[in-house]
This record gives C-alpha cells, sequence and structure tokens, in this order.
C-alpha cells in the first residue's frame, strides 16, 4: 500500500466517524447568539451614552468593545464561553468577543509551559495574524490616501 | 435609549454577518484566525471605498461589533491620521485607533489567564 492510498483510506475512515450534524441549526444559532452580542454591545454603547452623554462617538464605540472584550476574557476564564462557542460556532467567533476569546484561551492554556514562552507567545496565536494583516492594511489604505 | 425597532435591525445585521461566517465554516471548514482575518480585511476595504460609514450609520452596533468594525476602526484611523499628520499618519493611524481594543484583550486575557486554570475540553 503506497503512502497516498493510505492517506485516502485514512480520510474516509475519519469521513465516516465524523458526526454528521444537520447545517441549519447551527446556522440558526449563530445567527442568533451573533445578534444577542451584537444587541448588548448597542444597549451597553447607548447607556453610556446616557450616564455621559459629553463622550464623542468614537470613544463611546471604544468603552463598549472594551466592555465586551473583558466579558468575553472573564466567561473564558469561568470556561462558560467554551460551553455557549460549542452552540453558537461563528457566533462568537465573529463578533469581537471571538479576538479577545483567541488570545484568552491559549494564554490560559498554554501557562504550564512557562510564563514568557508558554503563556505570553502562544497568546498571539490567532490574535497576531489578526493584528499584523489589520496593520499592514492599514498602512496601505494610509499610503493610499496620502498620495491619491 | 433608541427606539426597539432599532435593536431589531441590530440584531438582524449582525447575526446574519454571523451566520456568513458560519456559512463558512461548514462549507470550507476554514479555521478560526482566517475568518477574523477575513471579516476584519472586509471592514478595512469597505472603509477604504468609503462605503463603510453609511453602512455604520445605519446597522449601528450591527457591523461596528463584528470584527468588521475592528478592521473599519484600524482604516478610518489611518486615513484621518493622514489627513491631519501626513506620513506619520500613515504609520501611527491604524494602531492608534484600535489601541483601545488590543490593550484591553491581551490586559485581561493576560490577567484571566494567570488566573484560571484551563479545562479539560469536553465535546
Amino acid at each position: 500500500m503506497t503512502e497516498q492510498e493510505r492517506n485516502e483510506r485514512y480520510n474516509q475512515y475519519v469521513e465516516a466517524k465524523i458526526a454528521k450534524t444537520h447545517p441549519w441549526p447551527s446556522l440558526f444559532n449563530a445567527f442568533c447568539i451573533g445578534g444577542l452580542i451584537c444587541v448588548i454591545g448597542q444597549l451597553f454603547n447607548d447607556m453610556l451614552l446616557d450616564v455621559f452623554p459629553t463622550l464623542t462617538t468614537q470613544n463611546a464605540w471604544t468603552y463598549t468593545l472594551i466592555f465586551l472584550i473583558f466579558i468575553a476574557s472573564f466567561l473564558t476564564g469561568l470556561g462558560v464561553f467554551d460551553k455557549i462557542a460549542v452552540h453558537a460556532g461563528a457566533g462568537t467567533i465573529v463578533p469581537i468577543t471571538g479576538f479577545s476569546n483567541s488570545i484568552a484561551s491559549p494564554a490560559m492554556e498554554f501557562k504550564n509551559e512557562g510564563i514568557v514562552f508558554g503563556m505570553c507567545a502562544k497568546m498571539f496565536v490567532i490574535a497576531g495574524p489578526v493584528i499584523v494583516f489589520g496593520t499592514v492594511a492599514s498602512i496601505i489604505v494610509g499610503l493610499i490616501y496620502l498620495f491619491v | 435609549m433608541l427606539p426597539w425597532y432599532q435593536y431589531l435591525i441590530v440584531f438582524a445585521i449582525g447575526g446574519f454577518i454571523c451566520m456568513l461566517g458560519q456559512i463558512l465554516i461548514i462549507t470550507t471548514k476554514i479555521t478560526t484566525a482566517r475568518i477574523l482575518v477575513l471579516f476584519e480585511l472586509i471592514g478595512v476595504f469597505l472603509t477604504a471605498i468609503g462605503i463603510y460609514e453609511p453602512i455604520s450609520d445605519f446597522a449601528k452596533a450591527g457591523v461596528n461589533v463584528p470584527i468588521i468594525g475592528f478592521g473599519a476602526a484600524l482604516a478610518k484611523g489611518a486615513i484621518d491620521a493622514v489627513k491631519t499628520q501626513g506620513l506619520l499618519g500613515v504609520f501611527t493611524g491604524g494602531l492608534g485607533a484600535v489601541a483601545g481594543g488590543i490593550a484591553a484583550a491581551i490586559g485581561f486575557g493576560f490577567l484571566f489567564g494567570s488566573i484560571f486554570k484551563a479545562r479539560t475540553k469536553k465535546y
């Protein structure tokens, strides 16, 4: 048996063993939980502007994102986030909560491999690409607006 | 407080964006990092061509809370800073605009990562 044949047979085996879930419930869950997180953000933002009317729109949104990031990190620490994420799928990944979870979760997980190369380095396994792509894209946009 | 139907719009559009992400997960088995980067770049692009602002006026948190808003803030920061500071703004604008979010994510991640222990995941 060549290596390629073996890989094919293994893939078929894995395919057969993976639990077949119907896509519709997961789409519904992602829609509901993702929408709910956005509504929580909007509610917090509106209440903040009611309490502190002098805040600029930009700063109010930054506070809202920090609030959502705080909640997501805390729930990740408690282990509640993972339980929600199993059902929500992209519903918790696509909002800013996913970014927060992607930092807090490996920080917790790799703590026992040391503080520097475990926790602090592994924090950016997923957030690293997000920050790098975002920064490079913003530099490109800045350059375009500088010269156009 | 906004009228109730505004929250319905936020719910519908925010939910729809997350559902698009879920469709990608189901059809292409895309990883979390790629989803985050993809949606972030969509936000950067929409801001760069100038159609993000009207969308966000309409959908508010529906687009600002998804990572699209993070990308949009990066691009908007760079554009605004270029107008006031020129070349320096190219480098300071983007990250400056999202510094709050990144610092919060790293700070709280460090804090709660230090406090809590990882659990064995049960799926």
